[in-house]
């Protein structure tokens, strides 16, 4: 009991650590923004597909379930509303967020754990460079910034979903729809969208390149890496969200 | 194949490890180790697997502290340095990795470039592709300049992975098992680079192997880790002349079997 309560603080202390270390490098120059920018293609660009396809069949799916609720009152007007307060609000920050902890996640997971296991880290220590800022800074800055980009494109195809699948039985057109939508949301929950985006994508970022950084050696970690990221990732998200509808809850 | 003298200055020591002992867990690799690299020579650290031999430059470079003990490079006491004095005096030290751990999602020319554009950040456009290709010349792979370095062969990583550690112009280098799982005749070519770099740059080297063809070939001193220390130490003739059980074996297997 007594070793895995110091194995614990132990973990806690690193972590810390590694905290300050990202803290530390990511604002001191000189900065790495190449880099960052070559991370940004990788973690947004090549997402791209897969939160199109999911974000457009979160929004039809949705409101193909949402439908017989409403129309039991009568009340399938206010599917627009009601699909729109929904994405913008929940689906849309936590679609992107489990979507990109299990791919991008499990990408830097794996990715800075072979890094560690064939010793290129420790190449890049010896030589005088800084490990920190180079692979671990770049990573997490692009997931905090790329996030949020990808979350507004989850929730604007996921309207779209939404929209051809009450096409598909009312008539509305496209600019009734979107006027509807935008009269359901306000500012706040933009603004509650973009915080939400920002902490998962830094929880992603940071998560993702600790248990790499920190892996194991040999390719058994690799792989524990790689699952230990997306895991790891995603509890977390889900923590976060719990915390921040409450803090929402509070604020309203 | 004999080696040229060189001019070994005893009395300036460049590395100096001083009653050094490291344990991992329960396991105790080194036990008071003290050895001295004196400037312009090449030490050969020899021992078995699993003896310490790369702990023993891991701790030189900083990658790990020493439970007892210090070690000095340079003047400095690396257990001592906070992390941006540590990166300066890194960048006159040279580690060539065991597996050449070359950045496998960038280019020769890439490898060579990151320690350099890092460290020296004065430098323009012109300046670094002549430092890169004058270094990759003097490996002998200036064709390899474009090339990932899953398309070159393991002797040909060793030589790019020397190549991005000479580009800072270290004064000491480092060398992990040079040789280990390349054949004889590349193993020969590794060898000369290692006398190459030692007389060109003027460096003071350390060399971990337990190939004696290898440490004949480049050492100009040996130490032999045994139990966690270094019970013998001297030429290649002074180590092997004993009759020791634990040494004996080690010039058997490479001259005799």
């Amino acid at each position: 009991m007594g070793s895995k309560i110091e194995k614990l603080l132990i973990e806690f202390a690193r972590i810390h650590r590694f905290m300050v270390s990202f803290l530390r490098e990511a604002v001191s120059p000189p900065y790495e923004f190449k880099e960052i920018i070559r991370q940004c293609y990788e973690i947004g660009w090549k997402s791209f597909p897969l939160i199109s396809l999911t974000g457009f069949i979160v929004g039809f799916v949705f409101t193909k379930q949402s439908r017989p609720s409403l129309e039991e009152f009568g009340a399938t007007s206010w599917l627009p509303a009601l699909i729109s307060i929904a994405i913008v609000r929940a689906l849309a920050p936590l679609v992107t967020a489990l979507i990109a902890s299990g791919k991008v996640g499990s990408q830097i997971g794996a990715e800075l754990s072979s890094m560690n296991v064939t010793e290129q880290i420790d190449a890049m220590e010896v030589s005088g460079t800084n490990p920190t800022k180079f692979l671990v800074s770049t990573r997490i800055i692009a997931t905090t910034f790329m996030i949020p980009v990808l979350c507004f494109y989850v929730a604007g195809i996921g309207l779209f979903g939404g929209y051809l699948s009450i096409i598909g039985k009312d008539d509305l057109s496209m600019l009734a729809f979107f006027t509807q939508v935008f009269e359901s949301i306000a500012a706040k929950d933009i603004f509650a969208m973009v915080i939400r985006a920002v902490v998962f994508g830094f929880t992603i970022g940071f998560a993702s390149s600790y248990v790499g950084y920190y892996s194991t050696k040999g390719t058994e970690g690799v792989g524990k890496a790689a699952n230990s990221a997306v895991v790891s990732s995603m509890f977390l998200v889900f923590v976060e969200e719990l915390l921040i509808v409450q803090l929402l809850a509070l604020i309203n | 194949m004999e080696k040229n003298k060189v001019n070994i200055d005893q009395n300036e020591t460049v590395i100096h490890v001083d009653d050094v002992s490291k344990s991992f867990g329960d396991l105790h690799v080194l036990r008071n180790v003290d050895v001295r690299l004196y400037k312009g020579e090449n030490l050969v650290v020899l021992g078995r697997s699993g003896t310490g031999k790369s702990v023993l430059i891991k701790l030189i470079s900083g990658l790990l502290s020493p439970d007892t003990g210090n070690v000095r490079v340079l003047g400095e006491t690396v257990n001592e340095l906070d992390d941006r004095e540590l990166r300066a005096l890194r960048q006159r030290i040279g580690f060539s990795f065991q597996n050449s751990a070359l950045y496998d999602s960038m280019t020769v020319r890439e490898n060579l470039e990151f320690p350099l554009v890092r460290n020296k950040r004065n430098l323009t456009r012109a300046e670094i592709d002549k430092e890169v290709e004058e270094v990759l010349e003097g490996v002998g792979l200036s064709q390899a300049i474009n090339q990932m370095p899953s398309e070159l062969s393991g002797g040909q990583r060793k030589r790019i992975g020397i190549a991005r550690t000479l580009i800072l112009r270290p004064d000491i280098m480092l060398y992990d098992e040079p040789t280990a799982g390349l054949d004889p005749i590349t193993c020969l070519d590794i060898n000369s680079l290692i006398n190459e770099v030692q007389e060109r740059y003027n460096t003071s080297s350390i060399i971990i192997t337990h190939d004696l063809a290898c440490a004949k070939m480049v050492g100009d001193r040996m130490v032999m880790l045994l139990d966690g220390k270094f019970e013998r130490q001297g030429t290649f003739q002074e180590i092997f002349d004993t009759e020791d059980k634990r040494v004996k074996p080690f010039y058997d297997y490479n001259f005799i079997v």
